[in-house]
C-alpha cells in the first residue's frame, strides 16, 4: 500500500533495490543489468508511492495494475516486490534457477503479483489497453489505473503502435505508459539502431498526453504519475529519461551491459559504488 | 446413425448447406446472451466473420480493433485479465497467421482464455487465392501448450462449439470456412470439446476427418459402400485435445485409416492422428489434405477437385490404399 516515506527514504530504498539487483544477477550468472538499474527509481516510486495494492493479497480486486512490457528488466520488479512485502528477500537469490518462481522473464502463473507474462517485446501496451478499455467502457471503474512500463528499444515493435492508435482512438484515460528512455538497445544506441525521435511528437500525434521527466528523480516521477491520473479524455505517456546502469559508474551509458550480469569482482565493485549512491543522486537534483 | 441424430439423407443433392461461420455468429450471439462476460473483438472483418450479430446486439461489448491482428489478440488478453471471455475474429490467414507469438505468450503461456476465431480457412476460400487460403493454422495452433483446437464440421456444430468455448476457460482456436458446407448434424447431435464421434460404423476401413472434410468422408463412405467396402467414419471436430481412445478403438476394429482435412497434412490433423496412433496403435495410414504446397485462385469446387478434397477423391484414394494393402 501507499507509504508515507520521505524523499530521502525513497532514495535509500532505491539504492537497496539496486544492491539486490546486483546480488541477484551475480548469483544468477546471467540476465540484464543496465535496464533494471536504470529503472530502480521508477519502480521505487511506483511501489512505494504511486500504486494502490496489497502485497499480501496480490489479487485484491481494486488494485492498480502494473505491467512490465520489457520483461527482461524484471529483476528490478522482483527486487522491488520483495521490498514491498510480496515475498521474502532471500527468494531473490533464486532468480533464473530451476524451480524458481522468479523466471528469467516474468510469468504470471508462477508468481502472484505479476500481472502478465512478458519477454517478447511489444505486447504489454496492448494488454494494458485491453485492461483500461474494460475499466472505462465495460466495468466502469474510474478509480483504477493501469501502468505499463516499456523499454525505448521496444518501441521498434509494430505492436506498440497498433496499441498506441487503439488507446488514442478510445481515449483510454486510465492508461498510463512509462517509457524507459535510456537510449540503448542490444545492438547499440537507439538512434543508430532505429531512430525513435521525435518521440514526444510521435505519441502526441497518436492522441496521447505526453510528459518528460528525469527518471532518477523520484519526486518528479511521482508528480508525473499524479498529473497523468488527472488527465482525462486521453491516455498518458511519461517519457522517463534514464541512464542505463545508473548507480554503477562502469555500467552507466554502456550498451554492452544491456544483457550481461556482473561477475563477482564487478559485483563487489558495484556494491561498493552503491553504498554512497543515495547522497550522490540527491545532490544531482538539488 | 440415429444415435447421433444426424440428418437422414447424407449424400443427397438437395442437402441444406450453410457457411460454417454463420453458426459461429449465432453461437456468439447466444453466448453473449447467456454470459455478460463474453466480449467480441474484430480486425475490420465484422460482417464476413459473422461477428456482426453480436455487435448489433451488444454494441458496448464489441471492440473494433482495425486491421491490427497483433493488437487484436493482445487487447483480448488484457480483457481476459479483467475477467472477460474475449472472442477475437479475423481471417485465419491473419489471425493466427500473423500473431502467433502474441497468442503463444499472452494467451497460452499466460493462460488467459482468449478465443482466436479464424474464418476463411482452407482452400475453399476460392478466388482470393493462396494468400488468403489458410492451410497452416491447424499446425500453428495445435503445437501450443494450453491451446484447444476445434474445426466444426458444419454450421450447426459451429454454433455448439462456440458456446462450449465460451465456457471452457482456456485459450482456444476455432477454425471456420467461408463457403457453404452441407449440414449433416442437427440441433440434437451431441458436441463436447475433446470428443470424436463415430458417424458411421464400419469394419473395413476408418476414415477420420475434421472440419469441412467430414461431410466429404460421409460421401466417400456411401460411394465405397456401393463397392462393398464397409467404412467407419470418425468425425474429429476437436483436433486438440485429440480423442485418441475413439480413434484407437476404431482402428483396432478396421486395421487401417485414412485422414482427411482441408489443410496442410504436414503438422495438421493427419499428423496429429499419425502421432497418436504411432504411439498407441500403429496401423497402415494415408493422409488426405494439402500436400506441402499452396493453393491458387479458382472456384471452390474446382479447387477442391483439383487438390483431391472431395468425397469422390477420398473414395478413389481408399481404393488405391486398399489395393496396396491387399
Amino acid at each position: 500500500m501507499k507509504s508515507q516515506m520521505t524523499q530521502v527514504q525513497l532514495e535509500k530504498k532505491a539504492t537497496e533495490i539496486r544492491q539486490d539487483i546486483i546480488r541477484m544477477l551475480e548469483h544468477a550468472g546471467s540476465g540484464h543489468s543496465a535496464g533494471p538499474l536504470g529503472l530502480a527509481d521508477i519502480f521505487t516510486a511506483l511501489y512505494f508511492n504511486v500504486l494502490k495494492y496489497d502485497a499480501k493479497k496480490p489479487n485484491w480486486h481494486d488494485r492498480d495494475l502494473l505491467l512490465l512490457s520489457n520483461g527482461h528488466c524484471v529483476p528490478v520488479q522482483y527486487a522491488t516486490m520483495a521490498h514491498a512485502g510480496y515475498f521474502e528477500r532471500k527468494e531473490l537469490m533464486t532468480l533464473r534457477k530451476f524451480g524458481s518462481r522468479l523466471q528469467g522473464h516474468p510469468e504470471r502463473v508462477k508468481l502472484p503479483g505479476i500481472e502478465t507474462t512478458s519477454g517478447p517485446l511489444g505486447s504489454g501496451l496492448s494488454q494494458a489497453a485491453g485492461m483500461a478499455y474494460t475499466m472505462q467502457y465495460i466495468d466502469h471503474t474510474p478509480h483504477r489505473w493501469v501502468y505499463v512500463v516499456m523499454g525505448d528499444g521496444e518501441l521498434n515493435e509494430g505492436n506498440i503502435w497498433e496499441a498506441a492508435m487503439f488507446a488514442g482512438k478510445n481515449k483510454l484515460q486510465n492508461l498510463i505508459g512509462i517509457v524507459d528512455r535510456n537510449n540503448i538497445q542490444i545492438d547499440g544506441n537507439t538512434e543508430q539502431v532505429m531512430p525513435l525521435e521525435s518521440l514526444r511528437a510521435k505519441w502526441e500525434a497518436f492522441g496521447w498526453h505526453v510528459q518528460e521527466v528525469d527518471g532518477h528523480n523520484i519526486e518528479s516521477i511521482i508528480d508525473a504519475c499524479s498529473m497523468a491520473r488527472a488527465i482525462v479524455e486521453k491516455p498518458s505517456l511519461i517519457i522517463a529519461h534514464t541512464i542505463p546502469g545508473k548507480g554503477v559508474d562502469f555500467m552507466e551509458y554502456d550498451y554492452h551491459w544491456h544483457g550481461a550480469p556482473p561477475n563477482s569482482t564487478q559485483a563487489k565493485e558495484a556494491l561498493k559504488k552503491l553504498r554512497t549512491l543515495g547522497g550522490k543522486i540527491r545532490s544531482e537534483h538539488e | 446413425m440415429n444415435k447421433l441424430h444426424l440428418i437422414e439423407d447424407i449424400g443427397s443433392s438437395d442437402i441444406a448447406s450453410e457457411p460454417i461461420r454463420k453458426g459461429f455468429g449465432r453461437g456468439l450471439l447466444q453466448a453473449g446472451k447467456e454470459n455478460e462476460q463474453v466480449v467480441a473483438l474484430c480486425a475490420d472483418l465484422t460482417e464476413s466473420t459473422q461477428m456482426s450479430l453480436f455487435k448489433e446486439a451488444f454494441p458496448d461489448r464489441f471492440v473494433e480493433i482495425g486491421v491490427a491482428e497483433q493488437n487484436l489478440v493482445t487487447v483480448a488478453s488484457g480483457m481476459a485479465a479483467m475477467g472477460k471471455i474475449p472472442f477475437t475474429s479475423s481471417y485465419a490467414a491473419f489471425s493466427p497467421g500473423r500473431n502467433w507469438e502474441q497468442i503463444r505468450t499472452t494467451a497460452c503461456l499466460n493462460d488467459r482464455p482468449v478465443k482466436v476465431v479464424g474464418s476463411h480457412a482452407g482452400i475453399s476460400v476460392g478466388p482470393d487465392g493462396a494468400t488468403h487460403q489458410m492451410l497452416e493454422d491447424i499446425a500453428l495452433m495445435r503445437v501450443l501448450p494450453n491451446m484447444v483446437v476445434i474445426a466444426p464440421g458444419d454450421s450447426v456444430e459451429a454454433q455448439k462449439a462456440t458456446l462450449a468455448l465460451a465456457a471452457n476457460n482456456k485459450p482456444s482456436y476455432l477454425r471456420l470456412a467461408r463457403e457453404a458446407t452441407p449440414i449433416f448434424t442437427t440441433a440434437r447431435t451431441p458436441f463436447e470439446i475433446g470428443r470424436a464421434y463415430v458417424l458411421r460404423e464400419g469394419s473395413d476401413l476408418t476414415i477420420a476427418a475434421t472440419g469441412t472434410m467430414t461431410y466429404q468422408a460421409l460421401v466417400a463412405a456411401k460411394i465405397l459402400a456401393g463397392d462393398g467396402i464397409d467404412v467407419e467414419v470418425v468425425h474429429c471436430p476437436t483436433i486438440k485435445p485429440l480423442d485418441v481412445a475413439t480413434l484407437v478403438a476404431s482402428v483396432t476394429k478396421t486395421g487401417k485409416i485414412i485422414t482427411a482435412e482441408e489443410a496442410q497434412i504436414n503438422g495438421g490433423f493427419g499428423s496429429a492422428v499419425a502421432e497418436a496412433l504411432m504411439e498407441h496403435h500403429p496401423v497402415p495410414m494415408r493422409r488426405i489434405g494439402m500436400r506441402d504446397r499452396f493453393g491458387e485462385s479458382g472456384e471452390p469446387n474446382e479447387l477442391l477437385k483439383h487438390f483431391g478434397l472431395t468425397g469422390t477423391h477420398i473414395a478413389l484414394s481408399a481404393h488405391s490404399f486398399l489395393d496396396e494393402l491387399a
